[in-house]
C-alpha cells in the first residue's frame, strides 16, 4: 500500500509540475490541485500508516487489541484539503474573472505588469 | 486569556463586518477601531511579555505536545507591536486612500482576517498552526491584491497566487515529512528532540522545504520574481500593507525556526543564508535602479532590504540577530512610509511614473519633508532609523568576521541611496514636465486622513533612529531568548 501511494504521490508531483509549466491559465490550476494533493497525500504517507485499525482509544475498561492509527496525520490532511478547496474556489474566480476581462487563457500573454 | 489577543480581536472585527453589510460608513469606523484595538492589546501584550517573560497558553487545556500551544516571547511581542501601529496607520490612510466599491467589497474585513493570519503566525507555538496561519494571510491577501479586479490586478494576482500556492505547498510537505521523522509538531517539543537527537542531519530534507517555503514568503533570491510583478498592481495602500507585514512575516518565520533547531553553527546553513543574502541584496537593488515607477523602484528595495535581516540572520551571533531585527522593524516604518508618500505623490499628479512628474517641492514642501525622512532612512543616513540598523548589522559582520558579506551590504546601501536620490530629484526637484496634468485639472486636495499617518509614519522613523540605543536594548534581551532556546522549550513544556 505505501509503496503504490508512494507512486501516486510522485506522478502527482510530476503532473503538477508539468501542469504549473504549460501556458495555458486552466492547465496552471490543474497543476495547481494536484501539488495540493501530492502534498496531502505526502503528509498521510510520511506519517506512517497503520492498516485496518481505526484511530480509536478503547472504551473504558476495554482492552486495547493491538496498534491503533495515528490520528493526526488524518486530522491535518483533513485541515490541508480543506484549505485547498479554498484555494482551488479561489483560483478558479481568478481565472473567470481574467478571461472576462482579456479574453485569454494564454499565460504568455501575461506580461504586462513585468514591463519597466 | 491576553495571549490569544491577537487573534481574537480581529476575528470579533471580522464578525462584526460582516454584520452590518455594505454600509460604507459603518464598515470603515468599525474597521479602524478594531484596527486600533488591536495596537492597544499588542502595546499591553508587550508590557506583559517585558514583565513576566513568556507567554503561554494550551488551547482547549491539552498540555504542551499534544494541544494547539500559542506562545508570546519579547520577539513576537515586538513583531505584534509594530505590525499592528503600521497596519492602524495604514487603515487610517485607508479611509480615504481606497475608493468608495473597495470599502463597499468589505476593504477592512479582508485587512483584518490578514491581521488574524499575521497575529496568528507571531504567537503559533506549532508548526501546523503556524502554516494554517499563514495560510489564512495569504488568502486574505490574495483577495486584497485582486480587490476591484482590474486588468493588472488580476495579472499580478495570477503570478502572487501561484507563487504563493508553491511556498504553501513546499512548507506543508515539510511539516508531514517532519512529522513522520519525530512524531512531534510542537515548536518547542521539536527544538528538543532536534537538540537531543545526534542524527541532526536527518532533518535537512524538511529544513530545506522549510527554507524554501519561508524564503518565496519572504522573497529572498531565487524566490522573488512574484513581488515586483504583483505588488505595484493593487492601490498603494494594499501595497503599503503588504510590504510591512507579509515578506516580514517569512522572515520572522526562518529566525523562528533557524534559532530553535539550527543550534550550532553549521557551515552549511551559514553559507547558504550568506550567499542568498548577499545576492538578494545586490540583485534587488540593481534591477531597482533600472525602473522608473515610484511603486516599482520600492517593491525592489523590498527584496534588497529582506536580504539585510537574511545576512543578520546569517551572522548568527546574538548581536547581529539583535541588529537584524532592529533592522527588520525600521524597515517596517519606513518602507511603509514611503509607499504611501508614493500615493500621495499620485493623489496630486495623477502618476507613479517619475518620467511624467516634477516639480513637488515647489508645490509642496512638507510633502518632500515626508518623503525625505522614510526615503533616507531606507538609505541609512543618520539619525534616521537606517543607519543604526546597517551600522549594527554591519559590526556585527566584522565581529563575526564575514568581511565579504559585509562590504557587500555597504555597497548595497550606497546604491539604494542612489534610488532614492533619483527618486528625489525626478520627483520633487526636478521641473515639471509640460504635459503634466496641473493642479488645477487636479484640483484633489490631499486629505488630513491621508497625511497624517504618512507624517506619524516619517517621524517615527526619526524617533526610532535617535531612541535606537533603547530599542538595541530590548531587541538584544530579545535576541538573547531566541540564543537560549532553553528558556522557550521550559516556558512551553513545564508542566501546567
Amino acid at each position: 500500500m505505501e509503496i503504490m501511494l508512494s507512486i501516486i504521490t510522485g506522478v502527482l508531483y510530476t503532473a503538477g509540475v508539468y501542469l504549473l509549466l504549460r501556458r495555458s491559465l486552466v492547465k496552471l490550476i490543474l497543476g495547481i490541485i494536484f501539488l495540493s494533493n501530492a502534498t496531502n497525500l505526502l503528509i498521510f504517507i510520511s506519517a506512517g500508516m497503520t492498516e485496518g485499525k481505526p484511530a480509536f482509544v478503547a472504551k473504558e475498561g476495554a482492552e486495547q487489541t493491538g496498534q491503533m492509527a495515528d490520528p493526526l496525520p488524518q486530522a491535518l490532511v483533513l485541515t490541508a484539503i480543506v484549505i485547498g478547496f479554498g484555494i482551488v474556489a479561489f483560483t478558479l474566480a481568478l481565472n473567470y474573472k481574467y478571461h472576462k476581462q482579456t479574453g485569454t487563457y494564454d499565460l504568455d500573454q501575461v506580461k504586462e505588469t513585468d514591463k519597466v | 486569556m491576553i495571549t490569544a489577543l491577537p487573534i481574537l480581536i480581529p476575528l470579533m472585527v471580522v464578525i462584526l463586518l460582516l454584520m452590518v453589510g455594505r454600509k460604507v460608513y459603518w464598515l470603515k469606523l468599525i474597521g479602524i477601531s478594531g484596527a486600533f484595538l488591536l495596537f492597544l492589546a499588542s502595546l499591553l501584550i508587550f508590557y506583559t511579555v517585558r514583565q513576566e517573560g513568556i507567554l503561554v497558553s494550551q488551547a482547549g487545556g491539552w498540555p504542551a505536545p499534544y494541544g494547539i500551544t500559542l506562545v508570546i516571547d519579547l520577539l513576537s511581542a515586538l513583531m505584534l507591536l509594530i505590525s499592528s501601529f503600521t497596519a492602524f496607520l495604514v487603515g487610517v490612510y485607508a479611509l480615504k486612500g481606497i475608493d468608495e466599491k473597495r470599502h463597499r467589497f468589505r476593504f477592512f474585513l479582508f485587512f483584518h482576517t490578514l491581521m488574524m493570519g499575521v497575529g496568528g503566525a507571531f504567537i503559533a507555538g506549532d508548526i501546523f498552526n503556524m502554516y494554517v496561519w499563514f495560510e489564512v494571510m495569504v488568502m486574505s491577501s490574495f483577495v486584497l491584491i485582486t480587490l476591484g479586479s482590474e486588468k493588472q490586478q488580476l495579472e499580478g494576482g495570477i503570478k502572487y497566487v501561484t507563487m504563493n500556492l508553491m511556498g504553501s505547498f513546499l512548507f506543508l510537505a515539510g511539516i508531514g515529512l517532519i512529522y513522520g521523522k519525530t512524531g512531534t509538531l510542537n515548536l518547542a517539543d521539536l527544538s528538543m528532540t532536534v537538540r537531543e537527537s545526534d542524527q541532526t542531519f536527518l532533518m535537512n530534507s524538511s529544513f530545506i522545504l522549510f527554507f524554501m517555503g519561508f524564503g518565496i514568503k519572504a522573497a529572498i533570491f531565487p524566490f522573488f520574481f512574484w513581488l515586483p510583478s504583483s505588488y505595484h498592481t493593487p492601490p498603494v495602500t494594499i501595497t503599503a500593507l503588504f510590504a510591512a507585514l507579509l515578506t516580514k512575516v517569512g522572515v520572522y518565520g526562518m529566525i523562528r525556526f533557524f534559532t530553535l533547531y539550527i543550534t550550532d553553527i553549521n557551515p552549511f546553513w551559514q553559507n547558504l543564508l550568506l550567499v542568498l543574502a548577499a545576492l538578494t541584496m545586490v540583485i534587488g537593488v540593481l534591477t531597482a535602479a533600472s525602473q522608473y515607477d515610484i511603486r516599482r523602484i520600492l517593491s525592489f528595495h523590498i527584496i534588497s532590504q529582506i536580504g539585510y535581516m537574511i545576512m543578520g540572520l546569517g551572522f548568527y551571533s546574538a548581536f547581529a540577530l539583535a541588529a537584524a531585527l532592529f533592522f527588520m522593524m525600521h524597515n517596517i516604518l519606513a518602507k511603509t512610509g514611503a509607499f504611501l508618500v508614493g500615493g500621495l505623490i499620485q493623489e496630486k499628479t495623477g502618476s507613479f511614473q517619475l518620467k511624467s512628474i516634477g516639480g513637488l517641492f515647489k508645490e509642496h514642501p512638507w510633502l518632500g519633508l515626508f518623503f525625505f525622512l522614510p526615503a533616507m532612512a531606507l538609505a541609512g543616513v543618520p539619525p534616521l532609523s537606517g543607519f543604526f540598523g546597517k551600522f549594527f548589522l554591519i559590526k556585527g559582520g566584522f565581529e563575526g568576521q564575514h568581511f565579504l558579506t559585509t562590504a557587500i551590504a555597504i555597497w548595497v546601501s550606497i546604491v539604494t541611496m542612489f534610488s532614492m536620490i533619483k527618486i528625489w530629484n525626478e520627483a520633487y526637484w526636478k521641473p515639471a514636465p509640460k504635459d503634466l496634468h496641473q493642479p488645477a485639472s487636479h484640483p484633489l486636495r490631499l486629505k488630513r486622513t491621508m497625511i497624517v499617518p504618512v507624517a506619524v509614519l516619517g517621524f517615527s522613523t526619526l524617533l526610532f533612529g535617535l531612541s535606537a540605543g533603547w530599542f538595541m536594548e530590548v531587541l538584544q534581551e530579545a535576541a538573547q531568548v531566541l540564543k537560549q532556546p532553553e528558556l522557550y522549550i521550559e516556558a512551553v513544556l513545564k508542566p501546567v
